[in-house]
């Protein structure tokens, strides 16, 4: 008897990998429901979490694509911030909203390409390295650039982007108070095209095996700093639009931007499963880490827990979910 | 079977490696015919494997020539050596764990259903499909494809990496100690793969420190000693004692209880 339950756990181990986050984040759905009985689950309470998840959203998708490399990315906070600046200056300068718009994805991919070119060509030991130095070197640009100073004004257009509303007045009758963000559609689309491109093309197989071991890449054919300065340019282009949607939600561009946003990022990859060391870890892992984490200070926000204890829950639930996934790993692997 | 009509599939004139001041390889001429099934051995630090790493562009020779079907070849990665048909298995299994079956022995030359370069769409079912093909056909028995490499025996890992390379149309396959770390009944595997690859006219070479096996499956044996090739002897011609004599330095034989033979 002893011996079918062993069996049936082990069989139960690649369904509690792929959907066992779903799981916890329908348990803490649940939780808070009958925490907050008449606000959490409101139309307006459900669009402010995914309104307030949006950005970094961007930024944890990108560190997660670093991450399945083996890799890491610190400087998404200061590459945030930098082309959040960027935008204010250029809207400032008057340039008509079609090209401003433009700019804060633009820069972000520039400073990702020195990131990734940095890590190539200049062979540092660790991206790490690399990309701390450019932590410090985009927020310091971004501050020269503006004077330290917020900036404001943007367009209604550029706004609009980060803060716009679908009403759904078809649907709840004329008035009604209900409405999609435009954030949370950004969202979808972004995830969806990053899915298809780790899952159904080449180069998405090309980066998981990089993760899972460089020299075997390297040895069937492929071109890995290529693919590396590809990951860490779309990584610094993510943090762009992530820029792009901020401009929106605050309507100015600030000094603090993104600070300490890559520690988040970092942590919602991680929650959401995958590997530190690079090759393993889902999409939709990432987005559930993201949301776990908005859940979570949404939730003790409505409950007027300190900011402080926030602080402390996050961390364990870092912890614990490394743990699980160590215990995970020590049942589910031959090694 | 007579060599002498035989394409020469690959030849080395003078081939050359060294590390700073460290002569790794030195002066290696080197000739294999096709269909033909060779193998090198040699002590630790001889210049086998450096010589393997010239040859199928891992590292660029210092100095010397290689020529691969009867062109004079300057591979810069391994993707150029791989391009002309040349396949090794290394010795550290060059696997991606956390990927499955298919993934591995397609990986760097994948299955698309159109092409858009490195963006094309991957077509997983033909790859699926090709890959219990290919395991079928070198003999390999993997209850379930879709599990990643981690999950996977040490015999189940090299058969993978082996048929990886034997299933492609390659010129030319190369292993760098294909049973090294493997049981009885996975070795025995992978000798099968081995003696169907010469069945299938595949040119191969082999470095082993199991002489037993190289007089089982090869025809040829190539002694390096000291980054230099010492000795090349036909097995039907040889003994273990002269082997091991070319392999030491040391002209009288060392007796047949010899622990390696």
């Amino acid at each position: 008897m002893e011996q079918k339950d062993d069996t049936l756990f082990i069989k139960l181990i690649p369904y509690i990998d792929k959907y066992g986050i779903l799981l916890l984040i329908a348990i803490m759905l649940l939780v808070l429901h009958l925490l907050q009985p008449d606000v959490f689950f409101s139309w307006r309470n459900i669009t402010n979490i995914f309104k307030q998840i949006s950005w970094q959203s961007m930024l944890a998708l990108g560190v997660f694509m670093v991450i399945v490399t083996a890799g890491i990315d610190l400087s998404v906070g200061s590459i945030l911030m930098l082309s959040l600046m960027a935008l204010a200056i250029s809207s400032r300068a008057g340039l008509p909203w079609q090209i401003v718009v433009l700019v804060a994805p633009a820069v972000g991919l520039v400073c990702g390409m020195i990131n990734g070119l940095g890590i190539t060509i200049l062979r540092m030991p660790h991206p790490f390295i690399m990309t701390l130095g450019t932590l410090y070197i985009f927020r310091g640009v971004g501050n020269l650039i503006s004077g330290g100073v917020p900036i404001g004004g943007f367009a209604n257009q550029i706004r609009s982007i980060g803060n716009g509303k679908i009403k759904l007045e078809w649907l709840y009758g004329e008035g009604a108070a209900q409405y999609i963000p435009s954030s949370l559609i950004i969202i979808i689309i972004i995830y969806v095209i990053f899915w298809i491109f780790l899952n159904q093309t080449k180069i998405g197989k090309w980066i998981y095996a990089i993760g899972g071991n460089p020299g075997a890449a390297r040895a069937a054919g492929i071109n890995v700093n290529r693919i590396l300065v590809l990951v860490y340019t779309l990584c610094g282009f993510l943090a762009g639009i992530g820029a792009l949607i901020l401009a929106g939600r605050t309507g100015s561009a600030y000094p603090n931007a993104g600070l300490q946003s890559e520690l988040d990022a970092i942590a919602a990859v991680i929650i959401g499963g995958a590997s530190f060391f690079g090759g393993r870890g889902t999409v939709l892992g990432v987005f559930a880490g993201v949301f776990i984490m908005g859940l979570l200070r949404n939730g003790l926000n409505l409950m007027n827990v300190s900011v402080f204890w926030q602080q402390v829950l996050i961390g364990s639930i870092i912890i614990l979910a490394v743990y699980i996934d160590v215990l995970r790993r020590q049942f589910g692997t031959r090694k | 079977m007579n060599s002498e009509e035989k394409k020469i599939i690959l030849k080395t004139e003078g081939l050359t490696k060294h590390y700073g001041g460290v002569k790794a390889l030195h002066d290696a001429d080197f000739t294999l015919a096709d269909g033909e099934h060779v193998a090198i051995v040699g002590d630790n630090g001889a210049g086998k494997s450096t010589f393997i790493r010239q040859v199928t562009g891992v590292e660029i020779p210092t100095s010397g020539k290689i020529y691969f079907d009867g062109n004079l070849v300057n591979f810069k990665t391994p993707a150029d050596a791989k391009k002309a048909g040349i396949e090794a298995v290394y010795q550290n299994l060059a696997l991606a764990d956390d990927l499955d079956v298919p993934s591995n022995i397609f990986l760097g030359q994948e299955e698309t259903y159109f092409n858009l370069g490195p963006f094309s769409f991957l077509n997983e079912n033909k790859m699926f499909k090709q890959s219990i093909d290919v395991l079928a056909k070198t003999g390999i028995k993997i209850p379930d494809i879709k599990i990643t490499m981690n999950n996977m025996s040490g015999g189940q890992r090299q058969c993978v990496a082996i048929s990886r390379s034997a299933g492609f149309a390659s010129k030319l396959i190369i292993m760098d100690e294909p049973t090294a770390a493997l049981g009885v009944q996975e070795t025995k595997q992978v000798e099968k793969i081995i003696r169907s690859l010469k069945e299938n006219g595949v040119p191969l070479i082999m470095i082993s420190h199991n002489l037993r096996q190289v007089f089982n499956l090869v025809e040829k044996i190539w002694v390096f000693r000291q980054g230099q090739i010492v000795g090349c002897v036909e097995t039907s011609k040889t003994d273990g004692n002269e082997i091991v004599s070319l392999i030491t330095g040391v002209k009288q034989g060392v007796g047949e209880e010899a622990s390696f033979i």
